[in-house]
Order: structure tokens, then C-alpha cells, then sequence
């Protein structure tokens, strides 16, 4: 998902208190940032809800792409809103991890040294204004049926952040279909563009959820901890079959000849994507890995002066003010 | 490694004559900028008509271990709660 492929930390505590952990998330008690917790759950907590935060902020490059060139006024100022909208998601999560120990500079850092990934999706590049339209009902789609269930995870802070992300994050995928509505009943060469949207992001949206269960080796722990709620698998069903109907409504194929509804199950049976891709897009190698750290990477020096021009001016005004008391 | 900007906990009352209500934090270099900060962060939907911006280091915060001594008395104070006195149904609503 926004986290995938997140390594849960093996854990070296008194088995006591692990148990005596284990029973408070059991009971679906909160975990707060003083109550005691095992490494491993902090750790595998860092990694998690630092991932995520950085997905939104990464998140914001391919669709920031387009604000300057979206077709109307008013396309823009939605755009607008929902990027802006991600960069407060990452703010609400990089607190959340800061709760457990790790500093702000430090996730930052981390990101540009390629110590902390992000999604596989955001290494796609948006090609075509259809593509905003692609984005904002895919990729937004699939992260609120990750994001729905973590509200209840198992660690206050994060919780709390899922809970207004959540809230947020409708009005992205609404947005998003909006644009799809317009272009796939609009001229022939805008339905093109639609379903060619469509086309490139049906499978990276797959692929958010994170490898198949059965090559998924860090899932049990975390479901134990509640720091992951459903698996790979089961998401992604779940996905596919609140958008198979939605892509029918705007008259479009989804691009996978063996798409077909299976009467015993009463789900989808679909093709999976393609595994090899997304170990390649996630370790580096996908179309725009290099493109985005780069600019996480300039904005970051760009930034420098501006922050410690901000601290400057503070101190300076605080002893000013101490001064004339 | 860069001087980082201190931490703020933001606190908002919403439309409805409520208290101010603890949303979230974030970082900033001080309280004017915390404010303007909070006003982005938190405030993109109407969600408020007051902020307040607390440095978070100036919060003294009850202890997780204290839950006990601190808590465990007014549970067994059950007479504190009106369903605690039956009053005869004849008497009517009180």
C-alpha cells in the first residue's frame, strides 16, 4: 500500500511484558507514545508511518505536474486543494512518527538516502491530463481501502492521523472520477485518453497493495501488533470489485482479458500484476525513481537557508522582545 | 545536522461553542509562525473559529505508569453518578 513491503523488527523484550502488551492490543486498547512497547513494535511503527507519510509528500510531484496545465479554472483549484490536502497527510503522519522517537529531520533524510522508500506508484509518470482523472479514483481508491481500517490500528497517534486523513481523502478519489466522467463521455480522442489513463494504471494500483500473501513473510506479526489490519490479498479483491462496476459506468475496459465474475465466489477473478515489475519499480529502477528523489532532493537544499532563516529571526525577535520587558 | 524547528501541539474550537480541542502538532520556528502554520494544517475546511498554539516541551503530561494512584479512587466512587440513587417511578422524572 502506501506502506508496502514494510520488514517488521524482530523483538527481544521480557516475554512477560510482551504478553502483557499483546493483551492491551488484544482488548483494542489504544498503545500511546509513553506506555512501554516493544522494539520491534516501534521500529516496524517507524518504518510503517514513516513510509506512508513519505508517499504523500512524493505523492504530491506527479499530479503537481499538472496544476499549471489543467484545462479549466475550476480543475485547477481542485487539483490544487487535493495536493495541498497530501502534503497536510504527510505532515499528520511525519508527527505521528515523531511520537516514537525518530525526528523529522531524520525520516527526511532517510527518504533521500533511500534508507525509507515510498510507493511503487508515484515512480509512474502522469503523461496526460486523463491521467489526473486515473490517479485520483485509482491510486486515491485503493489508499482509502488501506486507509479505512487503519483508523482502528493499534497505535493512538497513527489511528488519530488515519481518522482525518480518512476524512480528507474522499473528495480525492470523487475528484478524481469527476475528471474521468468528463473525458470518457467527452470527444473520441478524450475517451482514448481516458482508457489509455487506464490502461497504465490499472496494474501499478494492483501493485500498491504489496506483494501476494503468499510471498508476503512480515504480514503475521503485524496483524498480531494491529499495525496492519487486512492482508495484501484481501484488499486487493476488495478493490477490484468496487472497480470493476465504477470502470463499467464510465464505459471503459479494464485492461485484463481474464477480468471475469466468478458466480461461486461472488468476486472478481483477475489477473495478477506483474511481480517482477514491482520488485524493480520498488528497489530503484521504476520510470521516475530517479526523477523524484532528485526533486525531494532539491527541495530539501533549496529549503535549507529558509529554515534556519526562520529559527535566526526567531531567536532574534524573542531576545528583542526580553530585552524591552 | 540542522537546527530543527521546536514542536507545537495545536488546539481548535469548532463552530459550535465547544472547547478547543487538541487536533494535532507540527513544527515551527514560533508561535506567529506556529499560528500561521495551524491556520494550513488544520483549518483547510471551516474546521474552526479559534486556534490556540502550545509549545509542546511546556506541556507537563501525567505519567502512563501513574494510571493507578491517579485514576483507580474515582472508580470506586459510584455515588458520584445520578443512576446511583433509585428514586420510586411515583416521584417522576428527575
Amino acid at each position: 500500500m502506501y506502506a508496502q513491503m514494510v520488514k517488521s523488527e524482530a523483538t527481544k523484550d521480557d516475554p512477560e511484558q510482551l504478553a502483557a502488551f499483546q493483551a492491551r492490543v488484544d482488548a483494542d486498547e489504544k498503545i500511546e507514545p509513553k506506555d512501554w512497547m516493544p522494539e520491534g513494535y516501534r521500529k516496524t511503527l517507524i518504518r510503517q508511518i514513516g513510509q506512508h507519510a513519505h508517499s504523500e509528500i512524493v505523492g504530491q510531484l506527479p499530479e503537481g505536474n499538472w496544476i499549471t496545465r489543467a484545462p479549466t479554472l475550476e480543475r485547477k483549484a481542485n487539483l490544487l486543494a487535493k495536493v495541498q490536502d497530501e502534503a497536510g497527510h504527510g505532515l499528520y503522519l511525519y508527527c505521528a512518527a515523531e511520537t516514537l522517537g525518530v525526528s523529522r529531520d531524520e525520516l527526511t533524510e532517510m527518504l533521500l538516502n533511500g534508507q525509507m522508500k515510498y510507493s511503487s506508484i508515484f515512480n509512474y509518470p502522469t503523461l496526460t491530463w486523463a491521467d489526473m482523472g486515473a490517479v485520483g479514483w485509482l491510486v486515491d481508491g485503493a489508499a482509502i481501502m488501506n486507509q479505512v481500517p487503519l483508523q482502528r490500528t493499534s497505535y493512538g497517534p497513527y489511528a488519530r492521523a488515519m481518522v482525518r486523513v480518512c476524512k480528507e481523502e474522499s473528495f480525492h478519489q470523487r475528484q478524481g472520477f469527476h475528471v474521468m466522467m468528463a473525458m470518457a463521455n467527452g470527444t473520441a480522442d478524450q475517451k482514448r485518453m481516458a482508457q489509455d489513463a487506464l490502461n497504465r494504471f490499472w496494474f501499478p494500483a494492483l501493485m500498491m497493495f504489496g506483494p501476494s500473501d503468499k510471498d508476503s513473510v512480515h504480514s503475521s506479526q503485524s496483524m498480531a501488533w494491529k499495525i496492519k489490519m487486512n492482508t495484501n490479498d484481501e484488499l486487493r479483491q476488495k478493490f477490484v470489485d468496487e472497480t470493476v462496476p465504477q470502470a463499467e459506468y464510465l464505459g471503459l475496459t479494464i485492461p485484463d482479458e481474464k477480468l471475469t465474475w466468478n458466480e461461486d465466489t461472488k468476486e472478481y477473478d483477475f489477473t495478477e500484476p506483474n511481480w517482477d515489475e514491482f520488485f524493480d519499480v520498488i528497489s530503484g529502477n521504476g520510470p521516475c525513481n530517479v526523477d523524484r528523489i532528485n526533486m525531494r532532493q532539491k527541495a530539501w537544499d533549496d529549503g535549507a537557508w529558509v529554515r534556519e532563516a526562520m529559527i535566526e529571526h526567531a531567536e532574534k525577535k524573542a531576545a528583542r522582545k526580553l530585552a524591552a520587558e | 545536522m540542522s537546527n530543527e524547528w521546536p514542536l507545537w501541539e495545536i488546539f481548535i474550537r469548532g463552530q459550535h461553542g465547544m472547547s478547543h480541542r487538541h487536533v494535532g502538532s507540527l513544527h515551527a520556528a514560533d508561535a506567529e509562525h506556529a499560528m500561521k502554520n495551524a491556520r494550513d494544517v488544520y483549518t483547510r475546511r471551516n474546521e474552526g473559529v479559534s486556534i490556540w498554539v502550545v509549545e509542546a516541551e511546556k506541556i507537563t503530561a501525567s505519567s502512563p505508569s501513574a494510571k493507578g494512584p491517579m485514576y483507580d479512587p474515582s472508580r470506586g466512587k459510584v455515588y458520584r453518578h445520578p443512576t446511583f440513587y433509585d428514586i420510586p417511578d411515583d416521584v417522576g422524572k428527575m
